[in-house]
């Protein structure tokens, strides 16, 4: 499962351009806590989150993520997408909340 | 017999710079993916690293991240001008935070970030003088004959 298999089901808006939509997706962690992300996702994992500024690249950057979605219609910070083109990490917007877009990844990973 | 590794570099961090924050660390983490080290070290050392630049970022006005990589290990140490900090036993409890709200709401300042970096290090130390700043040092081993 990749990034662009939950596209439809997330009714994600990809905002970035260079990210690799093929990109596996292993796992899923949901957290605003950049420290506890830090900690605890794992490489290849999805991140959703609500956080919108420039740190959240570097977080996904650092782990090796596979990708972030921005839950609840929030959008990225023109910072935020200016570093995540450079750094090629997919940030996607989805109008669900984290527990929907949590739920739907759950099951889709179950499979 | 391989030849000895002594490769070391230093990042300058300015206090507030949330824009460039995860910066030092990223090259380094570069650097160390050039290198024959296993995924399993490089990912401590990026966690370990991207912590202890945030904290001088968040708290700090300046600071400088230095690094060494040898065969055996890598080791960070981070100097700060920062206010220092008056108990590291307190700072080192799980959940203990001085950040403002307004670094909070970005989701850092749990309190997670100390012991993060000792989670992540082999060696961990830090020293603090109230007034002046902190230093901390990392030290990650590597271990021999893994690649991957």
């Amino acid at each position: 499962m990749n990034i662009r298999d939950v596209v439809g089901p997330l009714s994600l808006k990809v905002k970035t351009t260079k990210g690799d939509l093929e990109h596996t997706i292993t796992g899923c962690y949901i957290s605003d806590l950049l420290s506890d992300v830090m900690a605890n996702a794992k490489e290849g994992e999805v991140w959703i989150t609500l956080q919108t500024h420039p740190n959240i690249v570097a977080v996904a950057a650092l782990k090796n993520l596979s990708g972030i979605i921005i839950t609840n219609k929030r959008t990225p910070e023109e910072e935020t997408m200016r570093k995540a083109e450079d750094e090629r990490i997919v940030i996607a917007v989805s109008p669900l909340s984290t527990f929907e877009a949590g739920g739907i990844l759950y099951k889709m990973l179950q499979c | 017999m391989t030849q000895e590794r002594h490769i070391e570099g230093s990042f300058h961090l300015t206090g507030g710079d949330f824009t460039n924050a995860g910066a030092a660390s990223s090259e380094l983490k570069s650097v160390l993916a050039s290198l024959s080290i296993t995924q399993e070290v490089v990912r401590r050392a990026a966690i370990a690293t991207f912590e202890a630049e945030m904290n001088v970022i968040i708290h700090a006005v300046a600071g400088v991240m230095y690094y060494l990589i040898t065969n055996d290990f890598i080791k960070v140490v981070l100097n700060d001008m920062g206010p220092g900090i008056p108990d590291i036993e307190q700072a080192m409890q799980e959940g203990y935070s001085t950040a403002p709200d307004w670094i909070r709401e970005m989701g850092w300042g749990a309190g997670m970030g100390l012991p993060n970096m000792k989670k992540n290090s082999d060696e961990f130390k830090v020293d603090s003088v109230v007034g002046e700043g902190t230093t901390v040092e990392i030290i990650i081993r590597i271990k021999e004959g893994k690649t991957q």
